[in-house]
Formats: C-alpha cells, sequence, structure tokens
C-alpha cells in the first residue's frame, strides 16, 4: 500500500514528463499480469504512448483485496511503435485466512498485427504471450497442479466506437486465450487430465471525457483442477488518466470461490506511470 | 377529443421549432468557432517540432481557408470545401502514425480550449478518424 501511495504521489509530482504522441487513454491501463489492457483482461492495446518510431516505458502497482485473499501485484513494461509490448509482473498472492503465500512471476510480450484502435473499421488486433514461473510451488503440488510453469497465448481485438452512447466513446475488446493454468496460474500448470483449454473474456469501457472511464470485464476460467472449483472472474472500474504519465484505477472485483473458500468479492486499486 | 389533440400537437411542433436540434456546426461554435478551432490547431503545429517540418512550403492563409472550409462542410455548416482530396494532399509527404496523433492531440486541445461540449467533439473526431488511412504513409 504504501508503494501505491509513495508512487502516486511521485506521479502527480512529476507534471508532464516525457510522453509518446499517442491521444490519452488509448494505452489503457495496465492489468494485474502487466500487460495492456484493463484490470484483469489483456487488450489488443500497446501500453504506453509511444507511436510509431517511439519508445515508452512504463511501471504499475496494484491491490486486489477480496475477504480471505490479497493479490499484490508489481511490474515494469516497454513498448516500442505502438506495435510491440514487454512486460514482466511479480505477483504475491496472500492466503489472508488460510495463512502462506503464492507467488509467481509472469513474462510477456504483445504484437499488434493489424488495425488501429482509433482509426481504421476493422479492430486494432494483437496477439501475446505469456510465461509464468511459479516461486512457491508446495500447495499448488499439493492440490494436484502437475507444474510450476506455463505459457499461455491470446488474441486480443479491441476498438474504440466514436459517439456511441450519450455522445461518448465506447470502446469494445474481445480476448481468446489458450491456457492450462490454475486460477490465472496461482494455483500452477497443467497436472493429470489437464489440457491447454480456450477461454473467452472480454471488457467494456465507456470514457466518460478524455480522463475519465468506467468499465466492466469477464474473464472465463477453465476450472481444471479437481481439489476445489475455480469461477469466472468479473469486475467493474473506474480509472481515471490524469495526464499521459499517470493513472489510476479503482475497482470493484468477484473472483467467486477460491481454494473452497466461497465468494470473494473485493476492491482492486491499481495506480501506473507511463514515460 | 381530437381538438384537443390537434392543439396539443400544435403545440409539441412549435415548441419543436423554438428549440431545434442544434446542429454540429452551431455545437462547434459556428463561423467563429470553426475559426478559432481551425487557429488552435494551426497554432499547435507551428509549435510542434515533430510535425512543423511538413508544411515549410505549405501556403499558410490558403491551407487555413481550406481547413476552415473542411471543417465546416463536415460538420454541416454553410460551406464548400474547394481543395484537393485528402489522398492528393497528403501524398509524398511520408506522414506517419505518430504525426497523426500528433494532429489529433492538437485538434483536441483546440476544441477543449474552444469549451465544445464533448459529445460534439466526438462526434466531429467519428468523421475525421477514417481520413487516417488516405492521410498515412502515402
Ligand atoms: C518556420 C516556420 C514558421 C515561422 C517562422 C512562422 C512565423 C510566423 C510569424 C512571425 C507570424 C506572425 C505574423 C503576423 O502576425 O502577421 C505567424 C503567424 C501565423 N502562423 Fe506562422 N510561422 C511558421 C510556420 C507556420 C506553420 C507551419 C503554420 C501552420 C500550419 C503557421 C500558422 C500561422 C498562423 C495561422 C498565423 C496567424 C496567426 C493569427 O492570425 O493569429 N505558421 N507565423
Ligand atoms: C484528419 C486529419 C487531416 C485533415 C482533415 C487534413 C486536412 C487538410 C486539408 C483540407 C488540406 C488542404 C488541401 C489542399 O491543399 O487542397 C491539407 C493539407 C496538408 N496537410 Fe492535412 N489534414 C489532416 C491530417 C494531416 C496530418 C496528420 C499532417 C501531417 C502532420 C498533414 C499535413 C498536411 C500538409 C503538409 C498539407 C499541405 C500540403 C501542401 O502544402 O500542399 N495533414 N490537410
Amino acid at each position: 500500500m504504501k508503494i501505491l501511495l509513495c508512487s502516486l504521489c511521485l506521479l502527480m509530482a512529476s507534471g508532464s514528463l516525457m510522453a509518446g504522441s499517442k491521444v490519452i487513454a488509448t494505452g489503457g491501463a495496465t492489468t494485474v499480469e502487466g500487460n495492456s489492457g484493463g484490470g484483469i483482461v489483456p487488450w489488443a492495446t500497446i501500453n504506453g504512448y509511444s507511436s510509431s518510431d517511439e519508445w515508452s516505458v512504463n511501471t504499475f502497482a496494484g491491490r486486489v483485496g477480496v475477504d480471505d485473499f490479497t493479490l499484490d501485484s508489481v511490474g515494469i513494461g516497454a513498448s516500442f511503435n505502438n506495435q510491440w509490448e514487454l512486460s514482466f509482473a511479480r505477483q504475491k498472492f496472500t492466503l489472508d485466512t488460510i495463512g502462506g503465500e503464492l507467488r509467481q512471476d509472469i513474462l510477456g510480450i504483445k504484437y499488434k498485427i493489424a488495425g488501429e484502435l482509433l482509426y481504421s473499421g476493422m479492430p486494432q488486433i494483437s496477439l501475446g504471450a505469456q510465461f509464468k514461473k511459479n516461486r512457491d510451488f508446495a500447495l499448488p503440488a499439493a492440490v494436484g497442479a502437475g507444474d510450476d510453469s506455463g505459457y499461455e497465448l491470446y488474441l486480443a481485438a479491441s476498438k474504440v466506437f466514436f459517439d456511441a452512447i450519450a455522445g461518448r466513446n465506447l470502446l469494445l475488446n474481445a480476448t481468446v486465450r489458450s491456457t492450462d493454468a490454475h486460477q490465472a496460474g496461482l494455483l500452477g500448470f497443467g497436472g493429470a487430465g489437464v489440457s491447454h483449454k480456450l477461454m473467452f473474456e472480454s471488457s467494456a469501457v465507456l470514457l466518460l471525457n478524455y480522463n475519465l472511464a468506467l468499465g466492466t470485464e469477464f474473464k472465463q476460467k477453465p476450472n481444471q483442477l479437481g481439489f476445489a472449483d475455480e469461477q469466472h472472474w468479473r469486475d467493474v472500474f473506474a480509472a481515471w488518466f490524469i495526464n499521459k504519465n499517470a493513472s489510476v484505477v479503482l475497482g470493484y472485483v468477484d473472483l467467486g470461490d477460491i481454494a473452497g473458500l466461497t465468494e470473494q468479492t473485493g476492491f482492486y486499486l491499481s495506480v501506473e506511470g507511463t514515460w | 377529443m381530437v381538438k384537443y389533440l390537434l392543439f396539443v400537437t400544435t403545440l409539441v411542433l412549435t415548441a419543436c421549432q423554438h428549440h431545434p436540434e442544434a446542429s454540429l456546426y452551431q455545437r462547434l461554435g459556428g463561423e467563429t468557432g470553426v475559426e478559432n478551432i481551425v487557429d488552435g490547431v494551426l497554432s499547435g503545429i507551428e509549435h510542434d517540432s515533430s510535425i512543423v517540418h511538413h508544411f515549410a512550403d505549405t501556403d499558410i492563409p490558403r491551407f487555413r481557408r481550406l481547413l476552415i472550409e473542411q471543417f465546416c462542410e463536415l460538420a454541416g455548416g454553410p460551406c464548400k470545401y474547394t481543395g484537393a482530396s485528402m489522398q492528393e494532399s497528403h501524398t509524398g509527404f511520408q506522414i506517419t502514425q505518430a504525426h497523426f496523433d500528433a494532429l489529433v492531440n492538437h485538434l483536441i486541445s483546440a476544441m477543449q480550449q474552444q469549451q465544445v461540449p464533448i459529445e460534439a467533439q466526438n462526434e466531429f473526431l467519428a468523421m475525421l478518424a477514417p481520413m487516417y488511412k488516405d492521410v498515412v504513409y502515402r
């Protein structure tokens, strides 16, 4: 939490430092996995504000606090040419009631293959890959996960529709992800009878003005670990793009049942800096 | 009953005439509004070292007049655009996505400066955004 507050203060104080040419908010926010998107769904957007031939870097820190668990994520990323995005995130999932923690690292890469979020009739389409590695595997192994690392591939399509609802712009996103992860990888990967499954994720975001947006997301989950059911994730959020250097996302999340503990809902807060 | 309905209908219709749905041109501020927006964009370009070089040989007063005509016509105002097509006028300049983004930023600042309502800004951006393909990398 302290890190969150300090980074926010630093960012607000930094004013408008070097930033790329892209229009504000078009780099999206940063998900808990470190890539550009909403809070839990990666979009086709490329993080930061680097347009053609420009570079940008970003960093974020986020916390999801639900009834019996806390997920802290921090990460850094770099983007080039509004086409390539590289990201690294470190997650710490604290089992507040059960005791203990599950940590994992996520390395991500995304490549825009077609379309322009704002300017083309067809959506912007990007292909992404994530490599995830558990840093704590005793618990995942004990409950049936076969592997302490896994990869995920996803295809995302995003488009901004100008003047869509009450004169406001609307961003719609659909993502298909191939994964064999349990609880997004926090409970490991693979195992007996577990295969890569295609999962659907989506987001809808209404841009109230250039700086404020309201969104909602859905993330389908494979539920392939026998020991306890996992459920689809949902959230609603408000994002404040203060300027091209700083943004804050506040959300309400529903993570369903986790490790046998039911109805995990709570808050989500994330701050991001981009240069 | 019929008389009453007619009376109400007449009232409603006259009320509509008194409050016509303002055209986009009006919501951009009419003639002065569009002129101010174009001047805002021009001043943005002039102070932007990433794109100003494209205009080194441009006849600025003519460019200004054509932009005003074009914006006015697009927004449904009483003007006729007399310039060249977007494809013709932007070919050979090697305009990139970053240049286009920069211009969109200047247009947005100009409209904000002019206090154009966000709905009108978005409606106008919706008309300009598809011109991307005719302007960049030609
Ligand atoms: C090296 C490039 C440029 C130089 C040295 C320059 C210089 C100037 C100067 C000295 C004036 C004031 C003239 C006066 O008040 O009569 C002026 C006005 C103006 N310039 Fe430029 N300019 C340059 C490029 C441009 C470009 C690229 C644009 C637009 C695309 C532009 C748009 C304008 C406009 C619209 C005015 C009139 C401002 C007004 O009416 O208030 N200029 N410029
Ligand atoms: C939707 C976006 C744009 C619109 C509506 C637009 C509109 C126009 C118009 C009406 C003209 C005058 C055409 C003529 O001379 O007959 C023009 C010329 C020009 N535009 Fe654009 N433009 C756009 C984007 C851009 C961008 C992104 C750049 C580069 C940064 C650019 C650079 C130029 C230049 C250099 C000229 C002058 C060409 C010359 O001197 O002959 N335009 N534009």
